[in-house]
């Protein structure tokens, strides 16, 4: 297992693994919303939660289809099934290596944007705090889409179809906290909420994925 | 001793179906042409709503079926996963466009009746929100059914996504209420009474309500119908080029 989620996330780092990618377009989303709103402070303090968990997730989402694409290409998924390794651990080596080389990237960088759209202080805590506890649930229903459109011919379109509505309360919860905790309000209900969601997924989802992957490669 | 599992068999479901599905249409038709008429022309105007208030002959059978054909494309998914009987399978994939045309039907007339009466088409409302991410549930649904080509993959797929969503479809429910309560009037039919709509619109209601559940119930079995058989020309085909 160990082995496997080294090999990932070496294969990831390496040039043309996109590790970049993410955290580039993340870069960007939030650079550009400015341009795109008027530079008034105020508003953008107002808007800077709800567009940082936005630009996280769309940067998550588009390095979804190369958690599997790469493996099922070369058949090295094939080789995956027959190991002794479970399906189960796979995925969940898979979805933890993605974590590994998009969503924590987007942790780190998201304080730095934060300054840019102007987030006040005590908001910076909550922020990174429900980034944290959101992204592995990003991950792991994303390997779950991921899996589901493994074996469409570019199911990039579908793959976002797909994901998108289950992204749904990550995003509120993740969204609610940081923007709870900018205003100085009191966030442990929806924390525990994201918490919450994070857990049932790392601890379900993967058997989804397994059943679904072990369907694809029959 | 028969039992429900007797219609796994297509041949038994097509044989069956084809003397029930005249009935049931035929009595879709008329519990709609009655329910809408008398809804639209029997019943008073509203003191407060005027005449607006006709919609919910339409809108509460919709949004009521809309929910109800995700939940037999559960119900269907578990059994194509469990029994592996391929009528369940079909049956679930005829669902999802009658839920989809459900849904659209329950979210355009809602915003026809928003308009007037909130002055807003539309908003960010909890309720509404949930039926905006049901509706992007049903077209990932119909769009992964679309986009694999070996048919007991797709069933297989589907049937996963189908239970993985309704989990995800009921937390979003519940997360959207954090928002606010919203602007969308509590249920108007409940078992108790004391927030019920009065009389005159509740039977012309049900009737409606009875006219688009045989309507949906025609719709997916004949789309069963239609895909048993387009598997059977299929299997024909290919014997007759095997030569």
């Amino acid at each position: 297992m160990i082995a496997l989620l080294i090999r990932d996330v070496r294969l990831a780092i390496r040039a043309g693994g996109g590790f970049g990618l993410g955290l580039a377009f993340f870069l960007i989303v939030v650079v550009l919303v400015p341009f795109g709103v008027g530079p008034r402070t105020e508003l953008l303090t107002s808007i800077a939660p709800g567009i940082l968990w936005l630009g996280a997730l769309l940067a998550c989402l588009l390095s979804l289809d190369r958690i599997l694409a790469l493996d099922w290409e070369d058949g090295s998924l094939d080789l995956l099934a027959t190991s002794p390794l479970p399906m189960e651990g796979v995925v969940s080596m898979k979805a933890l290596a993605h974590w590994l080389t998009t969503g924590l990237p987007l942790v780190i960088a998201a304080p730095v944007l934060a300054i840019m759209l102007n987030l006040p202080p005590q908001g910076f805590g909550p922020l990174v705090l429900s980034l944290i506890l959101g992204t592995p649930a990003l991950s792991v229903i994303g390997t779950f889409g991921a899996a589901l459109t493994v074996g469409v011919k570019r199911g990039g379109l579908l793959l976002s179809l797909l994901v998108l509505p289950l992204y749904v309360p990550t995003l509120i919860f993740g969204a609610e906290v940081s923007r709870r905790g900018a205003e100085g309000m009191d966030f442990s209900t929806p924390l525990a909420m994201l918490a919450g969601i994070t857990c049932g997924t790392i601890a379900i989802l993967p058997f989804a994925s397994a059943a679904v992957l072990r369907v694809n490669l029959r | 001793m028969s039992s429900v599992w007797e219609y796994a068999n297509p041949k038994k479901f097509i044989q069956t179906s084809d003397r029930v599905l005249p009935v049931i249409a035929a009595m879709a038709v008329l519990c709609l042409v009655t329910g809408l008429i008398w809804g639209f022309f029997f019943t008073p105007d509203d003191y407060k709503q005027g005449s607006t208030v006709k919609i919910i002959f339409i809108h509460v059978p919709s949004a009521l079926m809309a929910i109800n054909a995700w939940l037999m494309m559960v119900v269907a998914s578990i059994i194509w996963i469990v029994r592996r009987h391929h009528v369940s399978a079909l049956a679930a994939r005829a669902a999802a466009p009658v839920g989809v045309v459900m849904t659209i039907i329950a979210l355009a007339t809602g915003a026809i009746w928003g308009q007037p009466m909130w002055g807003t088409w539309w908003a960010w409302d909890p309720r509404l929100t949930s039926f905006l991410i049901l509706f992007l549930f049903y077209l990932g649904y119909i769009a992964l059914w679309a986009a694999i080509e070996n048919d007991d993959t797709a069933a297989d797929l589907t049937s996963i996504l189908c239970i993985v969503g309704s989990v995800f479809a009921l937390m979003s429910r519940y997360a959207v209420n954090f928002w606010n309560q919203g602007l969308h009037q509590p249920a108007t039919l409940t078992v108790k009474t004391d927030s019920n709509i009065a009389d005159v619109f509740y039977y012309p209601l049900m009737v409606s309500i009875a006219g688009f559940m045989l309507f949906c119930i025609a719709l997916i079995v004949l789309g069963t119908q239609t895909e048993i058989r387009a598997r059977r020309m299929r299997a024909l085909m290919a014997r007759e080029r095997m030569g």
